[in-house]
């Protein structure tokens, strides 16, 4: 029933490659342009000069990325030194999208393991279960969150009710709550591929190791886990970087003090007070440190597929 | 077999699986039922009433939320109506176009809008409208829309044509039907569920984007996302829960539909 997969070293179906050219045509025209250009685009214009008013003067200055990496000082005319507050923001970002990632993968695995491991009919059920939130609008999932865990929000008033804390706990604007609301966001992310890969996975592998001796969690670490690692890698991509780039959640659950990468980025274009070259070259950043993150963890999936 | 469940299960998975689903479900589940709360105070509960729903529709701030809700349902029904149509030409010619040089980089093209963060596709599309000098509004985000919509209808419409063998078409053009009537008539009904999916998709994530919206729609254009942004930046009000819950409903209904498309196998 594959015919149309493509093999690799097998012939891939051709029916209509005749027509081929014209069917891509509409997608490259619309991308190219829309997506692809824009992004070149935003290179430009990290290299050009500030307007006041927002936008752009049409003069090459690498004024941007300066401004991002060196400190001169006052008066603008000292020597080169590096500028922490914008490194700090990124630095800031890529340990909260970490955290995030680490956190969704230890409620994740095991999530999706339970769910790969029922029976055919309630597995579907489970997944199901699991994908609605995702499909709910991230901006309703993201106030949701900042309804219960206001100080004196339900979560609150759980907890005081309990007799756990006398007075409400402050969670919303810490970096706690953006932790939680990143993990929130993108939490499906993280179980879907890895129940994709714990349902392929062969259990006989897990009996064989059995057999043979092993503990439950030597065959979980040794045997289980490295199998479905594809699956735990694109996992952890899923959600770290759209983690790394938000801007719901550390805006509407983080407040002024728990600045994140996607907030500096909006500031640089809201109303006058901008500045769209500075706004380009932090996108043109985060957008390399995107691209390196796939780029490493693609080169390791090959690898691991090489040596299976 | 006792030995065979015990390989498998492992003990605390059940009870992570069970928060899990709580941590996901319980912020949709409280404003859900607050959205149902009598009080004009989002904090004390005064008992059900569908007073905020009314409000919704009749309050005064409806006639800024028929706006955006029109706004937002019209550009993810064209979006996503144009971004699948699209897509599905994209995918006959990657699934079935034989083996050609520009297949990987058409892959990459088309996968490109989730690939590159979001917020960086939002500036870089507010800096092309720019560019080019177009005023940004209601066309601006419908065009946005289109182009971040197409691979997410993609996906589905690729895995389901991959799991179409080629003989169905094959058998069609040599009973003498054009390329074109294989297509029309033998393809297209067989790739229907995965069409189905890529729409809903594509729709729930028009619906959804907050980001790259806000950034290319201008001064006076809306869509809900933005609407409710907004109307929380001063703080959560009961109607915006019963928006949201309205909302929810919408999308647990597309889910529901594409849960029950996806079990419809009509190759057999």
């Amino acid at each position: 029933m594959a015919g149309g997969a493509p093999a690799p070293g097998g012939v891939a179906s051709q029916t209509f490659a005749s027509a081929r050219n014209w069917l891509l045509m509409p997608s490259w025209a619309v991308l190219l342009v829309f997506v692809a250009a824009p992004v070149a685009m935003m290179l430009v214009y990290s290299f050009l000069t500030k307007e006041f008013r927002g936008g752009v003067i049409w003069e090459f200055s690498t004024g941007a990325y300066d401004q991002f990496f060196c400190n001169r000082g006052l008066f603008g005319d000292e020597p080169c030194q590096i500028e922490w507050t914008y490194i700090n923001i990124f630095w800031r970002s890529i340990w909260q999208a970490g955290l995030a990632t680490v956190l969704s993968l230890l409620i994740g695995f095991p999530t999706a393991y339970f769910i790969a491991t029922r029976s055919e009919k309630t597995r579907a059920l489970w997944v199901f279960a699991i994908t609605i939130p995702y499909w709910v609008n991230l901006l309703i999932r993201t106030v949701s969150m900042k309804f219960l865990l206001r100080d004196q929000g339900p979560l609150n008033d759980l907890l005081i009710g309990l007799g756990l804390t006398e007075d409400p706990l402050r969670i919303i604007n810490t970096n706690l709550a953006v932790q939680l609301g990143l993990y929130y966001s993108y939490l499906p992310f993280m179980v879907l591929p890895i129940y994709a890969a714990v349902e392929r996975y062969n259990f006989t592998l897990s009996e064989a190791a059995a057999d043979l001796y092993a503990t439950k969690w030597a065959t979980l670490r040794r045997i289980v886990l490295p199998a479905v690692k594809p699956g735990i890698v694109a996992g952890c991509i899923l959600v770290f970087v759209p983690s790394l780039g938000a801007f719901l959640a550390p805006d509407l659950l983080g407040g002024a003090r728990n600045f994140m990468i996607g907030s500096l980025i909006e500031e640089q274009f809201k109303g006058n007070a901008g500045n769209w070259p500075f706004g380009a070259a932090a996108s043109m950043i985060l957008l390399t440190l995107v691209l390196l993150v796939l780029l490493v963890s693609a080169t390791q999936q090959r690898r691991t597929k090489g040596a299976v | 077999m006792s030995t065979v469940t015990d390989v498998r299960t492992y003990r605390g998975f059940f009870t992570v699986t069970v928060l899990c689903l709580v941590i996901l479900y319980a912020p949709l589940a409280v404003v859900t039922v607050y959205s149902f709360n009598a009080s004009a105070s989002i904090t004390v509960w005064e008992g059900l009433s569908l007073r905020w729903y009314s409000d919704v529709f009749t309050g005064p701030e409806s006639a800024k939320f028929k706006q955006a809700a029109i706004n937002s349902f019209s550009i993810a029904l064209i979006a996503a109506s144009v971004a699948t149509a699209i897509a599905v030409t994209a995918a006959t010619a990657i699934v079935r176009g034989g083996r050609f040089w520009l297949r990987l980089p058409s892959l990459g093209l088309i996968t490109l809008p989730i690939m590159v963060p979001e917020i960086v596709l939002a500036v870089a599309t507010l800096i092309f409208f720019n560019a080019i000098g177009f005023t940004r509004g209601y066309l601006t985000i419908l065009v946005a829309h289109i182009a971040f919509c197409i691979p997410f209808a993609y996906l589905p419409i690729q895995a389901r044509m991959q799991g179409i063998d080629d003989t169905y078409e094959q058998a069609a053009m040599d009973l003498y039907a054009s390329r074109a009537q294989a297509f029309r008539r033998v393809l297209l009904p067989l790739m229907m569920p995965g069409i189905i999916s890529g729409f809903l998709l594509a729709f729930i994530v028009s619906l959804d984007d907050f980001i790259i919206t806000n950034f290319v729609k201008g001064a006076g254009v809306e869509t809900l996302p933005t609407a409710i942004f907004g109307s929380v930046k001063q703080g959560i009000k009961p109607n915006i829960m019963a928006i949201s819950t309205m909302l929810l409903g919408v999308s647990v209904v597309m889910v529901t539909i594409s849960y029950v498309v996806s079990k419809w196998d009509n190759t057999k």
